[in-house]
């Protein structure tokens, strides 16, 4: 399908955002949460400048699969890091096993379900953590209302996985033209929540 | 009537607007942009007050003017090869839409004169403008394009001046900083020409320009690329740290130089039309990125 102009921009604007957060959106944190966000607004970034130059047709590509893990996990471990200090050590084992399981159940042909699985497991659990606990936290009081927008951004993302996911299996709910334009900016609203979360949050 | 007559009276007979947009589209507005973009950045680079406005408009003025006229002197000594490449033949010098002996004139007026104001500038800076005119002209263009397929390193040596000679303005002397800024430039360009050689290829065989595919295969062509994109990436980001850019900055550098070495490995491994035009693209991007990134 075709890139239209308005797809360019949004994807722009989306590259300009992750842009922003790795510059100066998580200057003052520890040295883990700024790698993890650094890694996963960096794909943001660089795959938001990979599908503006190549077009839909990368999404085609397997490597998406693997590469699209990266960004719940890296994000989920920096609110783990920062927001659950008795889980760090658990959940930064769970990121690298998970990492490492996906990339090797996609690279090696398998029969069984092992991979889907592999992958609904790591998109659950990192999904669930994105989505959940920053609208725990502001319900609680630990941070101020407004980081709950990373869980808005953590809901969006998943949606944008699970038609990306539907895409790739052959069966989407919705047509491939409708799920690739809305894509850009569902991409855009993704990043744009998560940089306004840990802006006002 | 010769064709160069003939080409000629055409010329004349155009209406002015005309004549400037090709005249316009002979300095290639671009990619001129673009290593105008790195002059700035290499000034800027110097910590020197950004409200400097007097400064920077004559800067930009003197070296837009110099990489024109260079551009411009190109296109009138390359009109023979750039008429045999697809890509190339539509342009106003291949197509004899202006009148050769103009072209010639105006190249030398706009390198004269962007030389000219450089050197009033300052002296060391006009030196290095003159260095990148001279060795993209004569060394690049004249002596070895249609020699030998090394012929880049030296237009890449050409298109690392801008940013030297930016900071060279800026601080009053050539530092190390500068040096690997202008070394970032000269391995990025390998990347960007590289690539574009592979997808042109069958026009440079045309016309019968030795290039690095043509010459040692695709293979070392690809190798080439990716080393040439880890140095460029090593580069930037020594030189970022050099100038003591902000760490949330050197991060987006380092995240953006990431993107880089990744297709630099792809087009290595799994070599493919799309990835090789990705990395041509992502590399202009990277570099106009960088070179913002400078500014901070």
């Amino acid at each position: 399908m075709k890139m239209s102009a308005l797809d360019r921009v949004l994807l722009l604007l989306t590259g300009l955002l992750a842009a922003y957060q790795v510059a100066v959106g998580i200057d003052g944190l520890g040295t883990v949460p700024i790698i993890a966000y650094t890694i996963g607004f960096g794909v943001l970034l660089v795959a938001g400048l990979l599908i503006f130059i190549l077009g839909f047709d990368v999404l085609d590509s397997p490597v998406v699969v693997v590469v699209s893990t990266i960004i719940p996990l890296t994000l989920s471990l920096g609110l783990v890091w920062q927001h659950l200090a008795s889980f760090r050590t658990s959940y930064l084992v769970f990121t690298i096993v998970s990492f490492l399981a996906v990339s090797l159940t996609r690279s090696i042909p398998m029969q069984n379900k092992l991979p889907v699985i592999v992958l609904a497991v790591t998109h659950g659990i990192s999904g669930m953590t994105i989505f959940l606990l920053p609208i725990i936290l502001s319900i609680q009081g630990a941070v101020q209302p407004l980081f709950s927008l990373v869980g808005v951004g953590g809901a969006l993302i998943g949606v944008g996985g699970l038609l990306l996911s539907f895409l790739k299996t052959g069966r989407p709910i919705l047509s491939r033209e409708t799920i690739l334009r809305l894509f850009p900016t569902l991409l855009l609203l993704t990043t744009a929540f998560f940089v306004a979360g840990f802006k006002f949050g | 009537m010769t064709a160069a007559a003939q080409s000629s009276t055409a010329n004349y007979q155009l209406p002015i607007t005309k004549r400037i947009a090709l005249y316009w589209s002979l300095t290639k507005p671009l990619q001129s942009g673009l290593l105008l973009a790195t002059g700035l950045a290499g000034y800027m680079s110097a910590r020197c007050p950004v409200f400097n406005m007097g400064t920077i408009l004559q800067l930009a003025a003197s070296l837009f003017l110099a990489i024109a006229g260079s551009t411009v002197l190109n296109m009138w000594w390359d009109r023979d090869i750039d008429a045999k490449m697809g890509r190339t033949k539509k342009r106003a010098t291949s197509k004899g839409l202006v009148d050769e002996n103009e072209v010639l004139r105006v190249g030398l007026i706009l390198s004269v004169i962007g030389v000219g104001w450089a050197v009033a500038m300052d002296a060391l800076y006009g030196l290095i403008v003159f260095a990148g005119l001279f060795f993209d002209v004569v060394v690049y263009s004249i002596w070895l394009k249609r020699r030998t397929a090394w012929s880049i390193v030296w237009g890449g040596i050409s298109g690392a001046m801008p940013i030297l000679a930016g900071r060279a303005l800026g601080l009053g002397f050539i530092d190390w900083v500068g040096v690997t800024l202008a070394l970032g430039i000269l391995f990025w360009i390998p990347t960007h020409t590289l690539t574009f050689s592979m997808k042109f290829a069958k026009d440079y065989e045309a016309a019968c320009v030795p290039t690095f595919p043509s010459t040692y295969g695709l293979g070392v062509t690809r190798a080439t690329i990716a080393i040439s994109s880890v140095l460029a990436a090593a580069a930037m980001i020594v030189a970022g740290y050099g100038i003591g850019m902000a760490w949330g900055f050197l991060r987006l550098l380092g995240v953006l130089s990431a993107g880089l070495l990744i297709l630099a490995v792809v087009i290595t491994f799994k070599p493919s039309e799309r990835i090789n035009f990705g990395l041509f693209k992502y590399a202009s991007i990277y570099m106009l990125a960088s070179m913002i990134l400078l500014f901070f």
